[in-house]
């Protein structure tokens, strides 16, 4: 059957496992139904739509609506043509790209109760969930069996070894408030690219740790990028119910919308 | 397209012939995003959804038909007002384009 269905076979695979893979599909104009398999690593892509120049440059879009996650239609001339003045008077082929990107990153320090919640939540936004804690008897995966990855460790280590990985997509959720472990893991993910940072505590954890980390050189846009206290203000009070605010304030940074955060209202969290 | 490989390898070991139609582009209100797919077998089953559920109807005659090679793989809208429009929309008042096609290649 592999035989039958080369592209697809190869198509489901790389889905199937995760591994970042783009398709593109001629929808409109010559060649209907004609397809290009594009992958992150350096193999050639599969498939054709008919003309090298047009594989070529669809490949390169391709990849870059990859990069940033991204489905949508595409225009080209019949050799791969952009620009307006090189379409005047050209058939116009319309191209599907899909594209299948890594899942985003969930880090998650601290193995308490709420890492559960915010764990099973994440899995079900689709994050890879990564929990990391100090203490090897709560970082266990026993205890987070919904975790892809349970890690004993300080924050700085697995910083320095993966937070070059972590991008706008990922999020970091600190819900540690312990001081020696809070304040390495906000250095941390402010070394980062990664596109939310939440930090758990009351206003008074809150407060002591602003000036912690202002002692240890965190400046005010280092400070703006934290969501601290973490969640949207809903008045959740179990660790399910926090993990949904939480999730939901991550949803609502990416979109822009103005639901009220925590960090931006004052008062008692649990009124 | 993910959640539908499971039930597309069961179908192709059976040997069914499938069609798969993918939301490729939307306009103002639409349930589901560019990616979202459902595939429909030669023998009427269905596995994903493209729209909250006012549409899978009719993706399904239509798939068949592809299937049966009375269609030719093509963009279908739904939720518009022009003569190459469905007579089914959607509720939510968006408009969505969907790709069909065999699942042949």
């Amino acid at each position: 059957m592999s035989s039958i269905h080369p592209i697809f076979e190869r198509y489901a695979a790389l889905i199937a496992a995760d591994t970042p893979v783009a398709l593109a599909t001629v929808i409109d104009g010559a060649n209907v139904g004609s397809k290009l398999l594009v992958t992150t690593d350096d193999a050639a892509p599969v498939g054709t739509l008919g003309h090298p120049e047009l594989d070529r440059v669809v490949a390169r879009d391709a990849l870059a609506e990859l990069e940033a996650a991204r489905s949508g239609v595409r225009s080209y001339g019949p050799e791969g043509q952009t620009t307006p003045e090189d379409l005047v008077d050209q058939p116009t082929i319309r191209v599907f790209v899909e594209s299948h990107a890594r899942p985003p990153e969930m880090w998650i320090f601290g193995a308490v109760d709420f890492t559960a919640a915010l764990a099973r939540v994440a899995k079900v936004l689709g994050y890879r969930v990564t929990v990391c804690d100090a203490r090897e008897v709560f970082a266990t995966k026993r205890r987070f069996p919904m975790a892809d990855s349970v890690r004993v460790t300080w924050p700085t280590p697995i910083f320095e070894e993966l937070g070059g990985e972590l991008g706008p997509r990922d999020a970091v959720c600190i819900l540690t408030h312990d001081p020696k472990f809070d304040v390495p893991a906000v250095q941390g993910a402010l070394a980062t690219r990664v596109g939310y940072i939440g930090v758990m505590g009351s206003r008074t954890t809150h407060d002591k740790r602003v000036q912690r980390l202002r002692e240890v050189g965190v400046d005010d846009s280092g400070l703006d990028r934290l969501m601290s206290p973490i969640g949207l203000d809903l008045g959740a009070r179990t660790p399910e119910e926090t993990a949904v605010s939480i999730c939901a304030e991550i949803i609502a940074r990416r979109t822009g919308k103005g639901v009220p955060s925590l960090r931006d209202s004052s008062g008692p969290i649990h009124s | 397209m993910k959640e539908l490989l499971g039930d597309i390898d069961r179908w192709r070991r059976d040997g069914e012939r499938i069609a798969v139609a993918r939301v490729v582009d939307i306009e103002g209100s639409g349930p589901r995003l560019p990616g979202a797919a459902m595939a429909v077998t030669e023998s009427g089953e269905v596995a994903g959804s493209v729209s909250g559920g006012c549409v899978e109807g009719a993706v399904v005659g239509e798939a068949l038909s592809i299937l049966a090679g009375t269609t030719e793989p093509r963009v279908v809208t739904f939720g518009y007002s022009d003569d190459e429009a469905f007579a089914v929309g959607l509720t939510c008042g968006g408009t969505i384009h969907l790709f069909i096609e065999e699942l042949d290649w």
